[in-house]
C-alpha cells in the first residue's frame, strides 16, 4: 500500500497557525482496553481542535472494556458530518496491538496510512484452546503497508514503559498536519503533571520511529 | 469562552446546570452514566443515585412537584422499570420542569435488547426531543426545561449510544438560569396529583388537550427543520443518523425532527410534496415508518436494499439502500479470534464461576460484569432476562421441579448493585411463599460493569463518588461532602435474616476452600433457603498489586488456564506462564492448581 500523504506536511504548520483540510479526515485508534486508546483519542482531538478544526469523537464504553477489543474514531475538517468509520474511509489507523490491526483493516482506504504496535496480546479464547492466533502476523502487516513500530520497547527505552500509547501518537503525528508543537502542547495539558518529560519524551521518540 | 469538545452526557450536564436544574436522579446504565457523575461536579445541584429507575423517577416527580426543576437519567431498559410512574405522571403533569434522559443502545453495545425509547414517548404523550450532537444535547436540554412547564409534561430526552458517547463541539453559556432555579411555590392540588379514578379520567382529558398543543407546537417549533436540496429525494431522519445522512447522501433533502413526539402532519405532508420521492431513515425500529405513514404521507422503500432492520445504522448501510458506490477497501479478515470481554485479572467473580461450573449448576443470572460468566469458560449461566430476574426466575425453576427432574442445584446468582436495584422483591417473594434453594449475592463493594458507581450496599453516595471517596473506606470515616449526609451501606446479612431467609452464609470469593465450602453446604440443605453472601472488592475499586506468583514443574494440566484469567497463558510447549504486567497476585491461580506448581514468594 503505497503512503500518499507524506508527512512533509506537518513540518511547514506552526503553533497556533489554522489548519485546512480539504476532506474529512478520519483517524481510527484501536486496541485491547485498558491500553490507553481513549488518551491517545484526546491528545488528538485537542490537537485538532486548537488548529480550528470541527471534531468529532466516538467511541464505546461499557461491556467491551473488559479486555475487550475497543476502538476510538476522530474525524476532523472544517465540518464533520458523521461521527463513525465506514470499510475504505479512515486516513490513518493506529493499532495498538497486531491482532487489532488486522481485525480493522478493511476501515482503511486505499491510501490510508497503518500504524502498529508491534506486539500481540493472546486473547482469552487461545489461552482456553477455543481458538487460534493467526499465523505470520507480521508478514501480513507488511503486505498491508503497516508501519510496525515497538512502542512497548520504545517507551521503556525512554524510561516511560507506561507511555506506550504517548509513543504511537509521537507514530500518528507523522501522518496528519498538525505543528509538532500543537501536539506536544495537548500531552502536556493531558498527562499527569509528572510525566509530562517522559510523554514528552516517548512521543519524540515515536516521532522518531516512524519516520526512519 | 470558546467552544469546547464534550460527549453528549457531558453536554447535558451542562445544559440542565444551566437551565436551573436544582436536583438530578437517576440509576446507572450505559449509555446514560457519566450525565449525573457530570452534573454532580457543580456543588449547586443535589444528585443522588437511587436504587432503581422507578425509584430515581419517582423521587424526580416529587422534586419537580415540590417546585425545583429536575433531570433523571437511566438507560433504555430503565424506562421499562420506571414505566408504572411514567404513565402516571403524564397525566398529573408538573410543577417545576422535570426531564427525563433516556439513552438508547442500537447494537447492543452494552445492552440486553434495543427497544426504541420513542415508542414510551408516543404511548404515555410525553414530548420527545432527540438531539443530532453535543451542542443540540446541550441546546435541547435547556429548551426540555422550557416546553416541561409551559405545556405542565414531563420530557423525555432521548439519546443513542452514538450522542451519548461521542464527544463534539459545543458553546456552552457557562451561565446558571438562576430564575429558573428559583424554587417555585408549591400549593396541594389533590385533583392534579392523586391519580385516583375521578381525578385520573379528568386529567386525562388535559392530557387529551396536552396532545394537540403540542402537535400545533410540533408543526412551527425550530426543534424540527426543513433543509431543502435536491429535490428527488427527502428524508425524514432525527438523531446521530442525521449526520449520517448528510454523511451518505449530501444532495439529499432532508427534514430534520428535534422533536420526534409528536410528529408534525403538516410540516410532514409539505415536505413530503416538496419532494418526489420521501423516505425515512431510522435504525433499531420502525417508529418513523409506522407513525409516519398513520399519519397518511406516502414512504417510499430506498431503491436498491433494505436498511438493516435491527442495529446500528452507518452512512455505509444507507449508501448501499439508495444504490451509491462504497470505497473499495480491504476484506475483512475472517481467521482472526475472538476478543471478548472478560473478567479483569483477579475479579472476585472468577472463582465463583469456577466453582458453579464444577457443581454443574443450573444458573439463574442477572444483569451485572458476572453475565460474562455465561460465556467461555465457564459457561456457567442458564439465563439473563434483567434487573432482578436471577433470584425469582431460580424459584420458577423450583416450582418447576427442576431440581429434582435434573438432580442438579439450581442457583440464582446476582451483585450487589442489582440486588439493591431488583433482587430484595425477588427473595421476598421467594421466602414469602415458603420457597427453597439457594442464592448467591456477589458483594464487589460497586456497581462495576458501569464504571464503579456508589450504591445503597456500598452505602457510597454519589456526591460521595464525585469527590472520589473509595466504597473501600469505613462508613465511620468517610470525609462529609459538601455537608450534606454520608452514605450508610446495607447490611446484607441483616436484611436478608429479616426477609426470612433460612440460612445466610458469608465468605471470602478470593478464597478457594471457603467458596467450596459456602456451595456445599448451601446446596445441601435442599429445605432451606439459602443465601451466600461472597465478598470481595471489585479489583478496578482495590487497585492494591501484589508481586506475580512464580511457575515451577508445570505439569501443562491447563487447569489454572481454565480459570480465563487474562494474566495467564500457555508458551509454545504449553507450560503454563503468567504475564506479569496483567498480574495483580491475587491468588486465584494458585489455589487451583491441583498439583501446588504456582506459588507466591
Amino acid at each position: 500500500m503505497p503512503h500518499a500523504t507524506a508527512s512533509a506536511a506537518s513540518s511547514t504548520v506552526h503553533m497556533g497557525e489554522r489548519v485546512h483540510l480539504d476532506h474529512t479526515m478520519t483517524v481510527l485508534l484501536v486496541g485491547v482496553g485498558g491500553q490507553g486508546t481513549i488518551l491517545a483519542g484526546n491528545i488528538l482531538a485537542m490537537t485538532a481542535s486548537e488548529a480550528g478544526l470541527d471534531v468529532k469523537v466516538s467511541e464505546i464504553h461499557g461491556m467491551s472494556q473488559r479486555g475487550g477489543s475497543v476502538s476510538t474514531i476522530i474525524r476532523m475538517g472544517e465540518h464533520v458530518d458523521s461521527m463513525v468509520c465506514d470499510p475504505g474511509t479512515g486516513d490513518v489507523l493506529v493499532a495498538f496491538e497486531a491482532i487489532e490491526a488486522l481485525r480493522n483493516q478493511q476501515f482503511l482506504k486505499e491510501d490510508g496510512r497503518l500504524f502498529v504496535n508491534d506486539e500481540t496480546i493472546t486473547p482469552v479464547p487461545v489461552n482456553i484452546g477455543n481458538a487460534q492466533m493467526p499465523r505470520g502476523v507480521g508478514a501480513r502487516l507488511d503486505e498491508i503497508g503497516a508501519v510496525r513500530i515497538d512502542a512497548g520497547e520504545i517507551a521503556r527505552g525512554v524510561g516511560s514503559p507506561r507511555s506506550t500509547n504517548v509513543v504511537l501518537v509521537g507514530a500518528l503525528s507523522t501522518a496528519l498536519p498538525f505543528a509538532v508543537d500543537e501536539w506536544r502542547d495537548a500531552i502536556s495539558r493531558r498527562v499527569p503533571p509528572k510525566t509530562v518529560e517522559a510523554n514528552l519524551a516517548a512521543f519524540d521518540a515515536g516521532r522518531k520511529a516512524a519516520e526512519r | 469562552m470558546g467552544k469546547q469538545l464534550l460527549s453528549g452526557n457531558e453536554a447535558i450536564a451542562e445544559g440542565a446546570w444551566s437551565a436551573g436544574a436544582g436536583v438530578g436522579t437517576g440509576y446507572p446504565g450505559t449509555p446514560s452514566t457519566e450525565t449525573l457523575e457530570n452534573l454532580v461536579q457543580h456543588g449547586d445541584v443535589y444528585c443522588e443515585w437511587s436504587p432503581n429507575e422507578k425509584v430515581a423517577l419517582e423521587v424526580g416527580i416529587g422534586s419537580a412537584m415540590g417546585g425545583v426543576r429536575t433531570l433523571v437519567t437511566m438507560k433504555h431498559v430503565g424506562l421499562n422499570v420506571a414505566a408504572d410512574p411514567f404513565m402516571s405522571v403524564t397525566n398529573t403533569g408538573v410543577n417545576a420542569g422535570l426531564v427525563l434522559l433516556v439513552a438508547d443502545d442500537p447494537s447492543m453495545y452494552s445492552s440486553q435488547n434495543e427497544q426504541d425509547t420513542r415508542n414510551y414517548a408516543a404511548f404515555a404523550r410525553v414530548p420527545c426531543l432527540d438531539p443530532s450532537d453535543s451542542q443540540e444535547a446541550y441546546d435541547f436540554t435547556r429548551k426540555a426545561f422550557d416546553i416541561s412547564e409551559r405545556f405542565d409534561a414531563p420530557v423525555i430526552l432521548h439519546e443513542t449510544m452514538r450522542i451519548a458517547h461521542t464527544r463534539t463541539m459545543v458553546e456552552c453559556a457557562h451561565e446558571r438560569d438562576l430564575e429558573a432555579a428559583a424554587p417555585r411555590d408549591y400549593q396541594s392540588q389533590p385533583s392534579k396529583y392523586v391519580m385516583m379514578p375521578a381525578y385520573a379520567v379528568a386529567r386525562t382529558r388535559v392530557t387529551n388537550e396536552r396532545e394537540d398543543a403540542l402537535v400545533e407546537f410540533a408543526e412551527t417549533s425550530d426543534l424540527n427543520r426543513v433543509e431543502m436540496r435536491d429535490t428527488k429525494v427527502g428524508i425524514i431522519v432525527a438523531g446521530a443518523l442525521y449526520n449520517h445522512v448528510r454523511e451518505a447522501l449530501p444532495e439529499a433533502s432532508t427534514l430534520k425532527l428535534g422533536l420526534t413526539w409528536p410528529l408534525p402532519p403538516k410540516l410532514l405532508a409539505s415536505f413530503a410534496a416538496s419532494v418526489e420521492k420521501v423516505y425515512v431513515v431510522e435504525e433499531s425500529c420502525r417508529y418513523f415508518r409506522d407513525h409516519v405513514a398513520a399519519l397518511g404521507v406516502k414512504l417510499s422503500e430506498p431503491p436498491a436494499a433494505p436498511l438493516p432492520r435491527s442495529g446500528e445504522i452507518f452512512p455505509a448501510d444507507i449508501q448501499r439502500s439508495f444504490g451509491v458506490a462504497t470505497p473499495a477497501h480491504l476484506e475483512a479478515a475472517k481467521d482472526l479470534p475472538p476478543r471478548p470481554p472478560a473478567f479483569c485479572a483477579g475479579c472476585p467473580h472468577r472463582l465463583v464461576f469456577n466453582e458453579l461450573r464444577r457443581m454443574k449448576a443450573i444458573v439463574t443470572g442477572d444483569i451485572g460484569c458476572y453475565t460474562l460468566g455465561a460465556v467461555a469458560p465457564f459457561r456457567a449461566v442458564d439465563s439473563v432476562i434483567d434487573m432482578g430476574a436471577s433470584l425469582s426466575m431460580s424459584h420458577g425453576m423450583e416450582l418447576a421441579g427442576i431440581p429434582e427432574r435434573t438432580k442438579r442445584p439450581v442457583i440464582g446468582v446476582i451483585g450487589d448493585s442489582t440486588f439493591a436495584h431488583s433482587g430484595i422483591t425477588s427473595l421476598l417473594g421467594t421466602a414469602y411463599n415458603g420457597g427453597k434453594g439457594t442464592l448467591l449475592i456477589l458483594d464487589n463493594r460497586t456497581t462495576a460493569m458501569t464504571g464503579t458507581q456508589g450504591n445503597p450496599v456500598n452505602g457510597l453516595t454519589l456526591s460521595e463518588q464525585g469527590a472520589r471517596i473509595s466504597p473501600l473506606v469505613d462508613a465511620d470515616e468517610k470525609p462529609s461532602v459538601l455537608d450534606r449526609p454520608a452514605g450508610r451501606p446495607l447490611d446484607l446479612p441483616a436484611l436478608c435474616r429479616a426477609i426470612g431467609v433460612d440460612e445466610v452464609i458469608e465468605a471470602d470469593a478470593q478464597d478457594l476452600k471457603a467458596v467450596r465450602a459456602a456451595l456445599k453446604e448451601a446446596v445441601s440443605h435442599e429445605d432451606l433457603l439459602s443465601v451466600v453472601i461472597f465478598r470481595s472488592p471489585c479489583r478496578l475499586v482495590d487497585r492494591t498489586h501484589k508481586p506475580a506468583p512464580v511457575i515451577r514443574d508445570c505439569r501443562r494440566c491447563g487447569t489454572c488456564i481454565q480459570i480465563g484469567c487474562p494474566a495467564l497463558g500457555k508458551d509454545e510447549t504449553n507450560y503454563a506462564i503468567i504475564d506479569p504486567t496483567q498480574c495483580v497476585g491475587c491468588g486465584q491461580c494458585e489455589q487451583v492448581c491441583p498439583f501446588g506448581c504456582i506459588k507466591s514468594e
